[in-house]
């Protein structure tokens, strides 16, 4: 049974939303010159939240021409400590806003006001806070004795995690001695907004940030500039395979951040309760929409019948809807299109064989919505098992032997993320080693933090965010 | 490509009494080499059956080398893939001794390697003697890395929370890697150590105009344990294999140092299996002088590895 909750919606009243919102180029609210808008919507009911400006190619060059400008006059030779100090102040003032923050994040994004609340904006505070105390200590870094900045970094972030990837991406490229020009997601720019009135507040030098709104073009504008230094991309393979290609022959450094198609191993000895906990919040965390989701379980044949059913009754108790809910698990999908990319994939997994199955689950009536669900009978040939969902969905595959799980395990072109569910430590380890992905989550999953450098093998990119590896992708 | 008749003793202009009859004919004829491709372990000829005359800096045949083909190339990469879990699970202390033992088989052929460098590029003796005592040291240099490179490259993460948490290096698989095109010995090493050393597998372009070195240091490499399908060495042209090899879907990473005018299009190529790319240094064209650095440190190790980092929950 599923108790009734009242409901315990966060209050509106900490965000003031605006109608329209400029670009933020050289430390000012600017229009972009070709005046054009695009409006961004509540995925949660579809109403309009605001309007924000498209950066077209001229916009793209007066940012790159400031962020140039601020490196080379300021940024660049400021001592690390006093860069330092600005990231602080950065951090202090993030956690002081944190809760408009969150409540603006999940507006935009439609995910749990319970996961903006306690993952996405402390994570945000947390990676300013670490990457601060790094400026003045970079030359203990393992990098040379006087690792320089790069110049001017281009960065993409995708709609999943806006302001966590803005953080991912800010943070260290500041720290470092670099100065930006980010894009947030066409879907997703209002955090982004907010964070340049922050430099605002922070007094942070014009110039250091550049906030350009807009969709794929300006995004395309931005990352091919000559004037940029260095590439940061976090968003689809395909995006990634297009920008690799335009900085070949170039000086440009590069890193991206893509997709995968995580699998989750569940040996027969693993602590069942815990191992579903871990299922769960591996796929289902924030709608699935995340590149190192567990989308594909891997359980060993001799308990899978008895992990599906707890994993299904687990299930049935997630709490869809309002993501202002306090008590809301799973909230909306954040645009149409990406609803109709999660609709067509996992049809396809029924029409190759797959059994579908979801809880019951009311889905509200306006909003963009996917009920959480499991396929089963999954074979690594079918699409649902090979492409990357980006949604609730999870594909359930079996094994005999670890041999056979690690095999399957790696036979995808992506190698992001993969967990582990087992007591053996040896049996943790042995299967650790030999997974290709970047981040291995044993009796865990979905776990993130500014020290741990997070990153793909193979197709889920190059480079790591975070941690002292981090810092490498942005010194020359 | 130089006329394979085009022997020394006529460039020298001719020692003989040039009457065809009365030729000198030597007390003892020399056996020659023949030069093949190494791959797998083994020494075959080309599959397409082609070979092209190799010359010294004067214009002196020395050999014929064998003329890679994208065939050739994609039974390297076989190869490489399937030597790479082996290699890359033998313990670092293993692999260093491996790579210790390579320089062991080079020291004991320094006066041949000597030679090919007199002979093959116009060196001094001096300096030859100078660059192929660098290459041995090269191959100590990285045998005492193997076991070395996870701890100044990985290490623990302070997460905030109850987890162990740990960052490793790991190789990221097959390298394929365009040696350099005038540096045929030093140079070489000076690429492909850093990628076996790591755990990698190599199939590796030779200098097109000098890969004779090649093939000399490959005959090392098989009498040092070195497990067959590690190192691959592919004799002949850097464009006509590259495009081949950098669109290989099983190729993991590219080392463009030799790849010319050709790199850009191989980076471009390798964009669509999100290949990773060494691009080509400054001392790309330099020369044997330009790898004379005792300790290039890790630069070139780290373009070739994967850092891999694994949570767990600490608890009771």
């Amino acid at each position: 049974m599923i108790f009734e909750y009242a409901p315990a919606p966060e209050s509106r009243s900490v965000v003031t939303l605006r109608e329209t919102h400029d670009l933020f180029v050289d430390g000012a609210f600017t229009p972009a010159e070709g005046g054009e808008y695009l409006t961004t919507l509540n995925p949660a009911d579809e109403t309009k939240l605001a309007q924000v400006a498209v950066a077209g190619s001229a916009d793209v060059d007066r940012a790159v021409a400031a962020a140039r400008r601020a490196h080379d006059t300021v940024w660049g030779r400021m001592p690390g400590a006093e860069r330092g100090k600005y990231l602080f102040r950065i951090a202090r003032i993030l956690q002081e806003r944190s809760r408009e923050l969150a409540v603006l994040e999940s507006m935009d994004n439609g995910k749990p006001i319970k996961e903006t609340r306690d993952v996405d904006l402390p994570l945000v505070a947390a990676h300013f806070f670490y990457h601060a105390g790094w400026a003045d200590k970079l030359a203990h870094a393992g990098l040379g004795a006087d690792p320089r900045p790069l110049g001017v970094a281009a960065q993409v972030i995708p709609w999943n995690f806006p302001l966590l990837m803005l953080a991912w991406k800010i943070a260290p490229a500041l720290a470092t001695g670099n100065t930006v020009v980010l894009k947030p997601a066409e879907t997703t720019p209002l955090t982004a907004l907010a964070f340049a009135e922050i430099c605002q507040e922070a007094d942070l030098p014009p110039g250091v940030v550049n906030i350009l709104t807009g969709a794929g073009e300006t995004g395309r504008a931005l990352v091919e500039h000559p004037g940029v230094d260095k590439v940061a991309f976090t968003g689809s393979t395909e995006v990634g395979r297009r920008i690799a290609r335009s900085v070949a022959g170039t000086d440009k450094r590069l890193t991206l951040e893509l997709g995968g198609k995580g699998a989750n191993i569940v040996y027969d000895d693993a602590a069942l309760d815990q191992a579903v906990e871990g299922v769960v919040s591996g796929i289902f965390f924030n709608q699935g929409h995340v590149c190192c989701a567990g989308s594909r379980l891997l359980v060993q044949e001799s308990i899978a019948e008895e992990l599906l059913p707890r994993l299904r009754t687990r299930i049935s108790k997630l709490r869809l809807g309002d993501p202002l809910d306090k008590n809301t698990d799973i909230g909306a999908i954040n645009s149409a299109a990406q609803l109709e990319r999660i609709r067509e994939l996992t049809d396809t997994g029924e029409e190759e064989g797959a059994e579908r199955w979801s809880p019951d689950c009311e889905l509200p009536s306006t909003g963009y919505w996917f009920a959480p669900t499991v396929l089963t009978g999954v074979s690594q040939s079918h699409r649902v098992a090979r492409e990357e969902i980006f949604g609730p969905v999870l594909s359930v595959l079996t094994f005999r032997t670890p041999e056979e799980a690690v095999a399957k395990a790696n036979n995808t072109p992506y190698g992001l993320s993969a967990g582990v569910w087992t007591e053996k430590g040896s049996r943790m380890l042995w299967t650790a080693e030999r997974l290709r992905a970047g981040v291995i989550w044993s009796n865990t999953f979905n776990k993130f933090d500014p020290t741990s450098p997070f990153g793909g093998y193979k197709e889920s990119g190059y480079g790591r965010e975070g941690g002292r590896h981090g810092l490498e992708a942005y010194l020359g | 490509m130089a006329d394979r008749r085009h022997t020394g003793k006529a460039a020298k202009g001719g020692e003989g009494t040039g009457g065809g009859a009365a030729a000198r004919v030597p007390a003892r004829l020399a056996v020659r080499k023949t030069y093949k491709l190494y791959l797998g372990g083994a020494f075959p000829r080309s599959e397409s059956g082609r070979s092209y005359p190799v010359t010294s800096s004067s214009g002196q045949h020395l050999a014929n080398a064998a003329l890679a083909s994208r065939k050739d190339a994609r039974d390297a990469v076989a190869a490489a893939r399937k030597a790479f879990g082996g290699w890359s699970t033998r313990t670092a202390y293993n692999r260093g001794q491996i790579l210790y033992r390579i320089a062991e088989m080079l020291e004991g052929r320094r006066a041949q390697f000597v030679d090919r460098a007199v002979d093959g590029q116009g060196l001094s003796r001096a300096d030859a003697d100078r660059v192929v005592s660098a290459a041995v040291d090269r191959w100590v240099y990285y045998a005492g890395w193997t076991d070395k490179v996870a701890q100044v490259l990985g290490g623990a993460n302070p997460v905030s929370g109850p987890y162990y948490n740990h960052s490793a290096p790991e190789p990221t698989g097959v390298v394929a890697v365009f040696a350099p095109q005038n540096a045929p010995l030093l140079g070489l090493t000076s690429v492909v150590a850093p990628v076996i050393a790591t755990g990698n597998t190599a199939v590796v372009v030779t200098s097109e105009s000098a890969p004779l070195a090649a093939i000399d240091l490959a005959e090392a490499l098989a009498t040092s344990d070195l497990p067959g399908g590690v190192v691959n060495l592919l004799t002949g042209r850097a464009a006509e294999l590259g495009p081949h090899l950098a669109a290989h879907a099983d190729v993991n990473a590219l080392d463009l140092t030799g790849a010319g005018e050709s790199a850009v299009e191989f980076e471009e190529t390798a964009a669509t299996t999100l290949t990773r790319v060494l691009r080509p240094g400054p001392g790309a064209d330099g020369g044997e002088d330009a790898w004379l650095d005792p300790d290039p440190g890790t630069a070139r190790m780290k373009p070739f590895l994967e850092t891999k980092t694994v949570w767990h929950p600490v608890g009771i």
